[in-house]
């Protein structure tokens, strides 16, 4: 399974084929139970470090990070670099080889300048995981997102996803589109005229259907996922007003109606309550939120065990190793059930409704039928 | 002093001229061309240009030799070295220095520089506007006096139509071309590259072309109620194109220049973020270069210039959207103007007419860009099948700021001669000097 996982750097998605993808969700997968046990730490990366190097604010991908490395015994150095003291400070490259002369294994990089990682990645000798740059890409993010769904909804391929909101300024929404598209869903994308370029179509070769509205986006997907609205874009007036733009590119609960019975809804957050997405909704049963969080730290182990740890692929030998289970907990194959018991018992507890449990049952058996 | 190039083909379209000659130089200006039988008087320097092309000197519209101000990205000493060992014989150097050539006393400064180098000529284009802001004018005549051939305020373009409306009025009392780098601002604001497919991908912020040719209509559109001469540099755009093409149908005295990068590369350069591929205007996507090769196949494009913008390597070496934009040209002009010989886009006859009479057509440039007798003895010698690879830490500009480092090129400028001065002689060429018109006979060389 792994023979094609080559990767030094995970600086986006696009640039990864259906295998190196394929295998950075079932890594992710086999690491979720580990942060439902007691004692959530393997010894995977033990004397490895990783740094997590933020230029921009983040609490939730900077807090997703660290845990991930520290569930795996790595040596976690976070370092926030306020954007102020970039222009009187020293240069990214400087700051970069400043750590790499510390001999870090990886660095996690986070910058609003897009290509910010790659520059990183073409002076550094550790791995560079890029946590979301300007907007370019944020892989992680499209990942916990994937994993998200595919444990909802058993599969990817031939799902309909709508994509609401900023899409211009998204990096969630480009290596979102990149992934599932390479999975086999079609996307289709909405928002204001001013955040959503005609140039998108032709994005990716099986092309994005834009639309022009929330409702014929909407309309039969499985899957919504809404941006963030970046409240500080509000200056180049890409739009009239917040209360303009909650009316009319809001998610509202009649939405739904448009979507299919079991659409599941997502936000990679912070959210903002009543502008891109309905309290109810957010708080709902269909949304999955909370759970893309959990799954990030899944993932983000994932991508840390591969690039730096003993996963990390650049010879045959190496890569071999992943065979066996980096839990200590046997091999991944099979434990997809088991692992989809575990978070089902725990959502049941969440919520109750009847058709919920339905649905479910439905997605249960898809999963039998995958594996 | 005299000098012969013996045994070249001498291509001047200038007076029509496309035959196997020997040009025959005394001090600084042409004597004329003699055919090969003719012998030149004794002493004669020689230089033996059978199987190479004798052209007059190239002349570069568009340089930034960012002295006085910028020293640490170029000066006009490093700057005229790169220019002769690229081919050109004449520079013409952008006031968008710190301070800005908007007035008579930085214009002579240059002029000064330029004479202390040696070298190449050095012909400096004066501010539209007072410190280029825009809002007022320069002292365009007291320039002329001092020796501006055009002016502009390039790097930006003029916003107020109404200001460019007075500059072009106030020009044309000069006889001085207004060169207009067209970019209107509110459309490019923020721009890092060509907006378009590759921009999205990139998730950097684009110009779209529409900003260029927003900017390009309008300045046609001044040509015509001004009657003044208008130069567009740097056009990358169809639309701007196009709007030359029209003009030109109209008879109105517009002009434009295209730079190598615009055409040698797209949008899709910048996907690593290499910092060297960001200039302004952009690199464009397939359907603008599209639009440039039928500009210069058609001759809507007059001119071939470098915008060699000299940028240090530790300002190349910041965030794609922090890194100045520029690519240094004039080393590399020639060669990647070759590949539109080769590939039949134009004659070498127009590849002349580009680079050397155009160029001192339109900025009038007399006794240049020609070898007519009595002319500035100011000669490009090339090579068409020359096959070199561009190394750019052998470059004579202080900056290294290229896409092109490592690029094969096939043709190349091997001699260049500024006023009866061979300046530049390609390492590999080094045999063709003879001591006197004997020794060419004694030697047999090819």
């Amino acid at each position: 399974m792994s023979a094609n996982f080559k990767m030094k750097h995970l600086l986006g998605i696009r640039e990864l084929n259906v295998e190196q993808i394929t295998h950075l969700l079932d890594t992710a997968e086999s690491f979720r139970d580990i942060s439902q046990r007691e004692i959530k730490k393997v010894p995977a990366l033990r004397g490895r470090t990783v740094i997590n190097l933020f230029f921009e604010p983040s609490t939730r991908t900077r807090t997703s990070f660290e845990i991930a490395a520290k569930r795996l015994s790595a040596d976690a150095v976070n370092i926030s670099v306020s954007t102020s003291s970039v222009s009187k400070g020293e240069t990214l490259l400087d700051t970069a080889r400043n750590l790499e002369a510390m001999a870090p294994d990886c660095i996690v990089i986070r910058h609003s300048s897009a290509g910010a990682p790659h520059h990183l990645a073409r002076v550094c000798s550790a791995s560079i995981v890029n946590a979301g740059d300007g907007a370019h890409e944020h892989p992680t993010q499209a990942l916990l997102d994937a994993l998200t769904i595919r444990e909802r909804k058993g599969r990817i391929e031939r799902l309909k996803v709508a994509i609401i909101g900023d899409i211009l300024h998204s990096r969630v929404a480009r290596s979102n589109i990149y992934l599932l598209s390479k999975l086999g869903a079609t996307v289709s994308v909405a928002g204001p005229g001013t955040l959503v370029p005609r140039e998108f179509a032709d994005l990716i070769e099986e092309g994005v259907r834009i639309e022009r509205s929330i409702e014929d986006a909407i309309i039969d997907a499985d899957v919504v996922m809404i941006l963030r609205m970046q409240r500080e874009r509000q200056t180049d007036a890409f739009f009239p007003s917040m209360r303009e733009y909650a009316v009319h590119y809001g998610l509202h609960l009649n939405h739904l109606s448009f979507a299919a019975p079991d659409a599941i809804v997502m936000h990679p957050g912070p959210i903002n309550r009543g502008i891109e997405i309905a309290s109810e909704i957010a708080d709902g049963g269909r949304s999955l939120i909370l759970d893309q969080v959990t799954n990030g730290v899944a993932v983000r182990m994932a991508v840390l065990y591969l690039l730096a740890g003993a996963g990390k692929g650049e010879n045959g030998t190496k890569r071999n190793q992943l065979g066996s289970s980096p839990t200590n907990r046997g091999p991944q194959a099979g434990s997809a059930p088991r692992v989809g018991a575990v978070r089902e018992s725990s959502e049941s507890g969440k919520t109750g409704s009847a058709g919920k449990e339905k649905r479910e049952r439905t997605r249960n058996s898809k999963l039998q039928t995958r594996n | 002093m005299r000098l012969l190039i013996a045994s070249g083909y001498v291509i001047d379209p200038s007076q029509g001229i496309n035959a196997g000659k020997s040009l025959f130089i005394e001090d600084d200006r042409i004597v004329g061309l003699l055919s090969q039988s003719d012998d030149p008087p004794e002493g004669t320097k020689v230089v033996d240009a059978t199987g190479l092309i004798v052209a007059a000197g190239f002349i570069d519209m568009h340089t930034h030799l960012r002295e006085p101000g910028h020293e640490y990205k170029e000066t006009i000493a490093s700057g005229v070295s790169a220019a002769v060992s690229g081919g050109f014989t004449t520079v013409c150097a952008m006031p968008n220095t710190s301070p800005v050539n908007d007035n008579a006393a930085v214009t002579r400064f240059v002029i000064e520089q330029a004479q202390r180098a040696g070298l190449a000529n050095v012909f400096p284009i004066g501010a539209i506007t007072k410190n280029s802001e825009g809002s007022e004018l320069a002292e365009m005549g007291e320039m002329k006096s001092a020796g501006i051939v055009a002016v502009s305020d390039d790097g930006r373009s003029v916003p107020s139509a109404g200001m460019m409306r007075r500059a072009m009025e106030y020009a044309r009392g000069f006889d001085l071309p207004v060169i207009d780098h067209c970019e209107e601002r509110s459309l490019a604001r923020g721009g890092m590259m060509h907006e378009g497919h590759w921009s999205l991908i990139l998730g950097l912020r684009g110009m779209p072309a529409a900003a260029e040719e927003v900017d390009a209509l309008r300045d046609c559109a001044l040509a015509e109620l001004t009657g003044a001469r208008v130069h567009l540099a740097h056009v990358s755009t169809r639309g701007a194109i196009e709007a030359v093409r029209r003009a030109k149908e109209k008879g109105l005295s517009v002009t434009c220049e295209v730079a190598p990068h615009h055409w040698t590369l797209t949008d899709e350069a910048a996907q690593d973020y290499d910092t060297n591929t960001k200039v302004n205007p952009p690199l464009r996507s397939r359907e603008h270069i599209d639009a440039i090769i039928e500009g210069l196949r058609d001759g809507t494009i007059d001119a071939i210039a470098t915008d060699h913008a000299p940028q240090h390597a530790d300002e190349k070496a910041l965030e794609y959207d922090q890194a100045p934009f520029g690519i240094t040209g004039l080393e590399t002009a020639v060669g990647l103007a070759f590949d539109l010989v080769r590939q039949g886009v134009i004659s070498i006859e127009r590849l002349v007419e580009v680079f050397a009479n155009n160029p001192a057509r339109i900025f009038s440039l007399e006794n240049r860009g020609t070898l007519r007798a009595g002319a500035y003895a100011d000669v490009t010698i090339l090579n068409p099948a020359f096959q070199w690879t561009f190394d750019v830490s052998r470059s004579k500009s202080k900056s290294r700021n290229t896409p092109f480092d490592g690029r094969a090129m096939t043709g190349a400028a091997v001699a260049t001669i500024v006023a009866g001065r061979i300046v530049y002689l390609h390492p590999d060429f080094q045999h063709l000097i003879g001591f006197e018109h004997k020794a060419l006979a004694k030697s047999g060389s090819t």
